[in-house]
């Protein structure tokens, strides 16, 4: 059997920026721009693995430096490398990986090839300041109307105004309340935990108590999915080190080490031709996890599990094995097992729903986090030793099994 | 100028053309294997299949039945007012034939994953967006 190289590497810091809607000063101001929140969470990062920047070998992002939609990844691996002058022997950015934490899969790789000892990975998100006070409607794709046509995959869904994930990650939805009887009432049990657990986040950007009468209340978006099923788009950056497991004993903080890795998209690459529309592609990339350890989900402590809508943390607890496919609903209703004190833990700092989008690399900071024990007020219980951090919905998914 | 909707439109290439502008003819136009007769879409160059290059273009029947759908009530585009039906509509020629459209002639709240439905086009310049009505007789 091929061995699983990933376990040669370990998460050896973690560093976030402020995070916030809005955040940016104003047009005079660079502070709190792309870069500068960047350079926060990366310099962080690297002070909590006990290094220096002269150790950094490597850089991964995702998805790399972008000018459209506004503020989805204004900084690149370039922009970085420059700012704070580092001496790379690899480094990776793009679109086309599996999902947001693509780019820390393919650290691990890199460190355990020896390619370097320690690679630095980011995401950068500057949406809410991009987008202004006129909301999401700001970055809907040919909204200025003029000479835009549409083209690749968006040209199936533009037309038929279809531009957003909610409408396309809502007919998933749909689909699985239709087939297995999944109820709003359970959907809602994700936003109503990312909700009371935000509230234990001093960084989270809405902590105030949700109830199901809200949840119910809330105006719709597309359906089933309402306000309340749709993260907050906020400004941030998030770092995390990897290096080759061989540090781990010069390591300031515990080492997270990396027990296995998902990274299959078996299904065609789609938003709307994928074979079997109540799943997404973090049913490949999940399945694949639990090929390559001796693990299994009753072993799991922790899950951090992307929440970009809250019917994709359902198709990752699905995905993971946490319960059977179609059973999402039935194993979240009431909340109780997916609270802090529950039997799975979910989304412990509040998800992108409360704690806001920082776009898949949330999950793997607290994943670290709680492992480590760190986690603060909201740290959950009993000393967990195994986590999943998962990032991506529709045809994008990665995942990363995590031990302490 | 008319009283149509906002609508982003597809910039039509070699590859799509038959699709987006098949409805000026009434048809509703996709790729199909001239060797193992499977449909192909979004177009592509060869067949999945069997891997053959003999591309056909043929008109589809026009009928099939909503997969799933959503209803929008979010206004992303100006003169575009929600709410909406978005659906994905699987043909009948072939189970995974499918193409995301939106349900017209039909009360949002009366849109339903099975509903049988035939296309029919909605024209914005040279370009035939292919829409789904509830089904009228057999
Ligand atoms: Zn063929």
């Amino acid at each position: 059997m091929a061995e699983h190289l990933e376990k040669r590497a370990i998460v050896s810091g973690i560093g976030q920026s402020e995070v916030g809607r809005r955040i940016y000063g104003g047009d005079d101001r660079w502070e709190r721009m792309p870069l500068d929140l960047t350079i926060d969470a990366a310099l962080a990062a690297i002070a909590d693995a006990g290094l220096d920047r002269r150790d950094i070998g490597g850089i991964c992002t995702y998805p790399g430096n972008m000018d459209t939609p506004p503020g989805f990844s204004a900084v690149g691996v370039t922009e970085l490398q420059d700012a704070l002058r580092l001496e790379l022997d690899w480094f990776a950015g793009g679109l086309e990986s599996p999902g947001q934490l693509g780019s820390v899969i393919g650290a691990c790789l890199a460190v355990a090839a020896g390619l370097a000892d320690h690679i630095l990975c980011f995401r950068t998100v500057w949406e809410a300041s991009a987008q202004g006070d006129k909301g999401r409607e700001a970055v809907t794709m040919g909204g200025g109307g003029g000479s835009f046509k549409a083209r690749t995959f968006l040209q199936w869904s533009l037309p038929f105004g279809a531009p957003s994930a909610a409408n396309w990650i809502g007919m998933m939805a749909m689909r699985h309340f239709h087939e297995f009887g999944t109820t709003r009432e359970q959907l809602a049990q994700i936003a109503l935990n990312a909700r009371k657990n935000a509230a234990l986040n001093a960084k989270a950007v809405y902590r105030e108590p949700m109830t199901m009468e809200d949840y119910l209340g809330v105006r719709m978006i597309s359906d089933p999915l309402c306000l309340y099923d749709c993260d907050v788009p906020v400004d941030g950056s998030t770092a995390v080190v990897i290096s080759r497991a061989d540090h781990a004993p010069d390591m300031p903080n515990p080492a997270v080490h990396v027990e296995a890795v998902g990274s299959a998209l078996h299904g065609r690459p789609s938003w709307d031709q994928w074979d079997d529309l109540t799943t997404m592609a973090c049913r490949d990339a999940g399945a694949m996890l639990w090929e390559r350890t001796d693990l299994t989900p009753a072993d799991v402590d922790l899950a951090e599990l992307y929440d970009g809508f809250s019917f994709i943390t359902l198709a990752w607890l699905e995905a993971l094995g946490f319960c059977g496919h179609g059973e999402g609903g039935p194993f979240i209703e009431g909340g109780s097992r997916i609270a802090l004190d529950g039997e799975l833990p979910l989304n412990t700092h509040g998800g992108q729903l409360s704690a806001g989008r920082l776009h898949g690399y949330g999950f793997l900071h607290e994943a670290v986090l709680q492992l480590r024990g760190q986690a603060g007020e909201r740290q959950v219980a009993g000393g967990p030793e195994v986590g999943v951090a998962a990032a991506g919905g529709g045809p994008l998914a990665g995942c990363l099994l995590l031990t302490r | 100028m008319t009283g149509k909707p906002f609508r982003v439109l597809p910039c039509i290439t070699p590859e799509n053309r038959h699709f987006w502008t098949g409805g000026a003819d009434g048809e509703l136009r996709f790729m199909r294997c001239g060797d193992c007769r499977y449909w192909i879409h979004p177009p592509a160059p060869i067949c999945p299949e069997c891997l053959s290059k003999e591309i056909e273009i043929e008109a589809a029947s026009g009928r099939g039945v909503i997969h799933t759908y959503t209803i929008n009530r979010k206004e992303w585009y100006p003169n575009l007012h929600p709410p909406y039906p978005i659906a994905i509509v699987s043909l009948d020629e072939q189970e995974d034939l499918r193409l995301t459209t939106n349900i017209v002639d039909c009360a949002v709240d009366e849109v339903e994953i099975g509903m049988p439905v035939e296309v029919v086009f909605e024209e914005y310049d040279e370009v035939y967006l292919p829409m789904f009505r509830p089904r009228r007789g057999s």
